[in-house]
């Protein structure tokens, strides 16, 4: 006698798992705790909102006139300092009648960093455009051909100085970090003791004191009559400062690649450079993604200590902005928030872009 | 003397200070042969074969691989490493890439096939084992049993002289054995030179022409599988056959 297998048909699941109400029961209200804590925050935005919005919005001045602006103080935000007062934040000292320079440059750099991100476009061509386009942005900005007034770098500033300062520094630390990663796991000696003594030295001490040293020591190490002018220098301390942060993320996802995925390489004939481009590199920098993202937000932020050796970008051209003008000195917190959404805009974006980056390169995880 | 592919002469190698690993190997591989190495676990078998393409250095004594000797010159060590295929235990496919991907890479970077030419010749070799439907999954997608197959396909798509497997069935659940197993006894049928540690005495009885055991780091015997499993002449020999075949 033999039993036959009859296989049980499916059912739907006997409580509802998908809508509103579920999604409510299941996140806010699953149990006693959770419930009263849903009940607390609900009540804490009930006693805050209503102010807040007030001050932001309902309350709150939008013409470009100090002495309402005075009269609302407390109650409402005087977003008119920001009417007044957005060209000085955002273009810094830049030559108010060349303004237009900064403004096409940096929406260009903008724009090729936002197509550079979309795999569709990783072609020969965008390779070509970067040449153009990065000479392009220092002639507009540094001037001196066609007509264009020169503009000193001490002059550049606002936002077009902190986005020129994070992607440069960025498109240069990367690849830095991978090669001083690999560095440090190197067979020889004295390419691992170099790249240790530099990730152990920059990691060693703030960035600010790297500024300082690109901006002012280093040109007592100069020969006579040659500079660098202040900006490169910078960028390089920043760059230099990312890198070995970077590397150290980097080294991480090298660490966690089974050794058999090098043997299988080295055993198949690759050179160690095709080993690492073609094995290594793709599985351990998909590991860290999140981690290097990370790193670039932080790099885009801190930009803004720049400041410390008289570059004006972002931050820094707000205190100008403010600071030389007695009658708008007082409504700071509103100049803050204006290049804090600034700030935050970019920055979301680069984290929202790494959790797609994370989802592309998991697809060969997926079952 | 050209028909010996592999020649091992007096070959010693240590782990750190203290651990001699081979000692004093001579061995010596005719073109076409197939050999099975078994012994116990820390016998220095799969040490012995991956000194054959150079994932582990040797520090006395010469192997020379197909008119090659192995030695610092990394260029030389390419060339050895592009006629030698190696089947891992832990089937080492590349996850990041597809099935067909794993088995183009070599050729179109090794190889310099162009990229059409390399994925017909990857299509046939996954044919060959098999699995032709699975070529645009990715590794993990599959079955140990899959995987190990798709490893066998990449080490073939080189067109090596020599195969080397390294207990290729020890990781896999034993519903899949069988099916490595095949494709291994197809390929010994087709005059290619193998080298394979492995304990499937069923293996090696149906396709060895030699069979050597190994303990300690030395070749304690080596003979045919039929004299091998049936006459063993050493103590050790004897008392490691009983361990393996007596259940």
């Amino acid at each position: 006698m033999s039993a036959t297998f009859d296989p049980i048909a499916p059912r739907p699941a006997p409580v509802k798992t998908e809508g509103v109400v579920p999604w409510l029961r299941r996140n806010l209200f699953s149990n006693w705790k959770n419930t009263l804590t849903t009940l607390v925050a609900l009540g804490v935005l009930a006693y805050l909102l209503p102010g807040l919005s007030d001050w932001l919005l309902f309350k709150a001045v939008f013409q470009r006139d100090a002495e309402v602006c005075q009269a609302a103080r407390g109650t409402g935000a005087c977003w008119g300092v920001v009417a007044e007062k957005y060209r000085l934040i955002i273009f810094g000292r830049y030559p108010l009648e060349e303004q237009w320079r900064p403004e096409v440059a940096t929406i260009l750099l903008v724009g090729l960093l936002a197509v550079s991100c979309v795999r569709a476009f990783w072609k020969r061509w965008l390779i070509a455009v970067w040449a153009v386009v990065v000479p392009l942005f220092f002639v507009l900005m540094y001037g001196g051909v066609a007509g264009l007034p020169v503009v000193e770098t001490d002059r550049w500033g606002g936002l077009p100085l902190t986005i020129m300062l994070a992607s440069f520094s960025i498109i240069l630390a990367f690849p830095l970090s991978v090669l001083v990663a690999l560095g440090r796991r190197s067979n020889l000696p004295a390419i691992r003791t170099v790249c240790v003594v530099y990730v152990e030295l920059i990691r060693g001490v703030p960035l600010i004191s790297v500024l300082f040293m690109a901006s002012f020591m280093f040109p007592l190490f100069m020969p006579q009559g040659l500079t660098i002018d202040v900006l490169l220098r910078v960028l390089a301390g920043i760059t230099l400062f990312a890198a070995a942060y970077m590397a150290e993320i980097v080294r991480g996802g090298l660490q966690a690649i089974p050794k058999g995925q090098v043997e299988a390489a080295q055993s198949l004939g690759l050179t160690y450079w095709q080993t690492q481009r073609k094995i290594v590199l793709p599985q351990a920098l998909a590991m860290v993604v999140p981690g290097i993202m990370n790193n670039f937000i932080s790099i885009f932020k801190d930009t803004s200590l720049v400041t410390i050796v008289s570059l004006y970008e972002l931050t820094g051209s707000l205190g100008i902005a403010l600071n030389s003008d007695a009658d708008w000195r007082p409504f700071k917190i509103e100049g803050y928030l204006f290049i804090t959404a600034i700030y935050f805009a970019f920055c979301f974006a680069m984290s929202r872009y790494s959790l797609w980056v994370e989802k592309q390169l998991n697809k060969s995880k997926r079952r | 003397m050209t028909d010996h592919i592999i020649t091992f002469d007096k070959v010693n190698k240590w782990y750190g200070n203290d651990f001699h690993v081979l000692r004093d190997i001579h061995l010596q591989v005719r073109r076409g042969e197939r050999i099975v190495i078994c012994g116990p676990s820390g016998s220095g078998k799969s040490t012995l074969i991956r000194c054959i393409n150079r994932l582990e250095e040797h520090q006395e004594g010469h192997i020379v691989v197909d008119g090659t000797e192995l030695t610092d010159d990394i260029k030389a060590i390419e060339k050895i490493r592009r006629e030698v295929g190696m089947v891992f235990q832990q089937f080492n496919l590349f996850p990041h890439l597809t099935v067909l991907e794993n088995l183009t890479l070599a050729p179109t970077w090794v190889g310099k096939m162009p990229k059409r030419e390399a994925e017909e010749r990857a299509m046939q070799q996954l044919k060959r084992v098999r699995i032709a439907e699975q070529a645009q999954k990715y590794p993990l997608q599959l079955s140990g049993g899959q995987q190990q197959r798709v490893a066998i396909a990449r080490a073939l798509c080189l067109t090596p002289k020599i195969m080397l497997f390294d207990e290729p069935t020890s990781a896999l659940d034993p519903e899949m054995i069988k099916e490595v197993l095949d494709v291994m006894i197809e390929l010994a049928g087709q005059g290619i030179t193998m080298l394979c540690v492995t304990h499937e005495m069923g293996f090696a009885k149906a396709v060895a022409d030699r069979v050597i055991f190994m303990d300690q780091g030395q070749i304690v015997e080596q003979n045919t599988p039929h004299e091998f499993f049936d006459n063993p002449k050493s103590e050790r020999t004897r008392d490691f056959l009983s361990k393996i075949l007596g259940h």
